[in-house]
């Protein structure tokens, strides 16, 4: 097996245009996902990003049917699954619940459409496992602009949507218009997934929007530091994911998913060595009462 | 009172407030004015509005009549200078949160943009209301691993940090043990000396504060008392409120309240439910 054949994967790198085209989008979705997952964990989201993806799935398989891009439908479906998985499950007790109604039937219908299809079948395929070597370069447009869209509109709202995220109530206290900022991290999450999906399809979507973030989350506390390792697990997974599966030519998504879930596995073993070493340390008494006095 | 200047007006002014939830009156004819520096505790058993009283004077809760004005503003507007101290509760282990980001949350979270320019000073400004409150040594650990009493010394600080007019507690020691509620009762009463902060303290127990407290705003069955402990505290005056025979004793330097439980058995602590509802909406 000619896994690590480097001088073949150089040599696919450096003639086609379209690996080249694949690792730019890439490392762009690298830098979305990696910014909005600490978000994403902070908010309790990974199960309503994975609903999201799959109805940009529905969305997809439906555009393909019409014969429009399917990257249109993708986004359609994914926007119209946030705003409503964003609206409908903002009480914590029935959301989980929300969410499973909503993906199922939308897997559902989009397995439905697809059955309806009668073209390329690699073209059915490729909306559930990805289909980044697709990306040419009027796909690439949207693309960029989507990702610089989301990119900005994060940057204005970052630090009331984090207040939102971690201290609800007092932000709420505080004057940040709370309700508001859930539906433009709604639309966010929605384009963001779209996005990822045309990378590693909307059944792996979680690995680049959610492991990175739950990995980084392991190992440092601070939201700063934890976004920086975020966006540079998420980069290693999208680009290290291409990068390997070019010589043996196996998809794209196994690898990307892959590389997240080991660095997501070495973060829980480096933060269970680390609390492991704290609690002995930490055998003194309060000493909380001591400073209060 | 013959001369009103402007660098004296007052904290909080509530005229002739009510609040009505359909056919129910929770309070009316409410008329207030807390002075800068004043500690004033809101008292009174669940369901008597004195939280919603606090949401009022936040602008998160509309007033059936009469009119609010907080730090030189409308309730909602000035929130920029109202300070607000939230009940403990229980925090997720693994939020990515540490003290001091919950602080600085409290200085600028309210503002948009990433907040990448002025970093040094922010910094310095949130390092400093750690040091006030004596929180330096655990501030940089993640919030959800800190004790009850820990998180609510950051909790001040971050209420603090943006040097509010009007500090709003809503039952900051609740499930606190006593050390930790003299420490953050205490630590309140010193702002409120050194910054002239006014204090609005909504607590369903008085003792803690017993010492620190100006004036009680004592709120039940929509009816309610303001005036200085001593006054309102009484046998007397709190039988009236509860409308039957309840007995206030003084041990020790604390007061307590024999016979409100059966006039209206909600005296026990537990959580707000609004609160409860707005931590998962």
């Amino acid at each position: 097996m000619d896994l690590f054949d480097f001088g073949k994967t150089w040599d696919l790198i450096t003639q086609l245009e379209g690996v080249q085209t694949a690792l730019l989008a890439a490392a762009i979705l690298g830098l979305v996902a990696g910014v909005m997952g600490p978000l994403i964990v902070m908010r309790r989201m990974s199960f309503a990003v994975h609903g999201t993806s799959e109805l940009a799935f529905t969305g997809g398989a439906a555009a393909l049917l019409l014969g429009i891009g399917v990257e249109y439908g993708a986004l359609i479906g994914a926007v119209v699954a946030a705003l409503l998985l964003g609206i409908l499950g903002a009480r914590d007790a029935d959301r989980d619940s929300v969410i499973g109604v909503i993906l199922s039937f939308g897997l559902g219908m989009g397995v439905l459409f697809l059955s309806f299809y009668k073209g390329r079948s690699g073209n059915k395929f490729g909306i559930l496992t990805g289909q980044i070597i697709t990306i040419d370069s009027t796909n690439l447009t949207l693309f960029v602009v989507s990702s610089v869209v989301v990119l900005a509109v994060l940057a204005l709202v970052y630090r009331p949507l984090l207040f939102a995220s971690v201290d609800r109530n007092v932000a709420v206290a505080r004057g940040v218009p709370v309700k508001t900022l859930t539906v433009v991290f709604a639309l966010l999450v929605g384009v963001s997934t779209a996005l990822s999906v045309k990378v590693v399809g909307s059944l792996l979507v979680v690995a680049l929007m959610v492991t990175p973030a739950a990995a980084a989350a392991r190992v440092t506390a601070s939201p700063w530091k934890a976004t920086v390792l975020s966006i540079v697990f998420a980069e290693v997974s999208a680009i290290g994911g291409i990068l390997l599966s070019l010589a043996p030519g196996l998809p794209v998504s196994a690898f990307v998913t892959a590389i997240s879930f080991l660095i997501y596995v070495v973060c829980r073993v480096l933060a269970w060595q680390r609390d492991r070493r704290t609690r002995v340390r930490s055998v003194d008494p309060a000493p909380d009462l001591v400073a209060a006095a | 009172m013959a001369l009103v200047s402007d660098d004296v007006r007052p904290a909080v002014r509530v005229r002739g407030a009510g609040l009505a939830f359909g056919p129910r009156t929770l309070w009316s004819g409410l008329d207030l004015v807390v002075e800068p520096g004043e500690f004033l505790a809101v008292l009174g058993p669940n369901g008597s509005g004195k939280s919603s009283f606090l949401k009022a004077l936040l602008g998160m809760q509309e007033l059936s009549a009469g009119t609010v004005e907080i730090a030189g503003g409308r309730p909602g507007g000035a929130n920029r200078k109202v300070g607000y101290i939230p009940q403990q509760r229980a925090i997720d282990e693994s939020l990515t949160l540490r003290g001091v980001d919950l602080v600085g949350l409290g200085l600028d979270g309210h503002r948009w943009g990433p907040g990448l320019f002025g970093m040094a000073a922010r910094r310095r400004q949130v390092a400093e209301a750690v040091a006030a409150v004596g929180a330096a040594r655990y501030a940089k650990q993640p919030v959800g691993r800190l004790s009850g009493g820990e998180q609510q010394r950051l909790r001040v600080a971050q209420a603090l940090v943006g040097d509010p007019e009007v500090l709003l507690c809503d039952e900051p020691l609740l499930s606190l043990d006593l050390a930790h509620q003299r420490a953050i009762s205490e630590l309140i009463d010193a702002r409120r000396r050194s910054a002239g902060t006014a204090v609005l303290f909504v607590t369903h127990e008085i003792n803690p504060v017993l010492p620190f407290v100006d004036r009680v705003l004592y709120l039940v069955n929509g009816q309610f008392r303001i005036g200085k402990p001593d006054e309102v505290m009484t046998t007397e005056t709190l039988s009236q409120l509860y409308g039957t025979r309840v007995e206030v004793l003084e041990v020790g330097g604390q007061i307590h309240i024999a016979g409100a439980q059966s006039a209206l058995c909600e005296q026990e602590p537990h959580h707000h439910e609004h609160d409860v509802e707005e931590q998962v909406g």
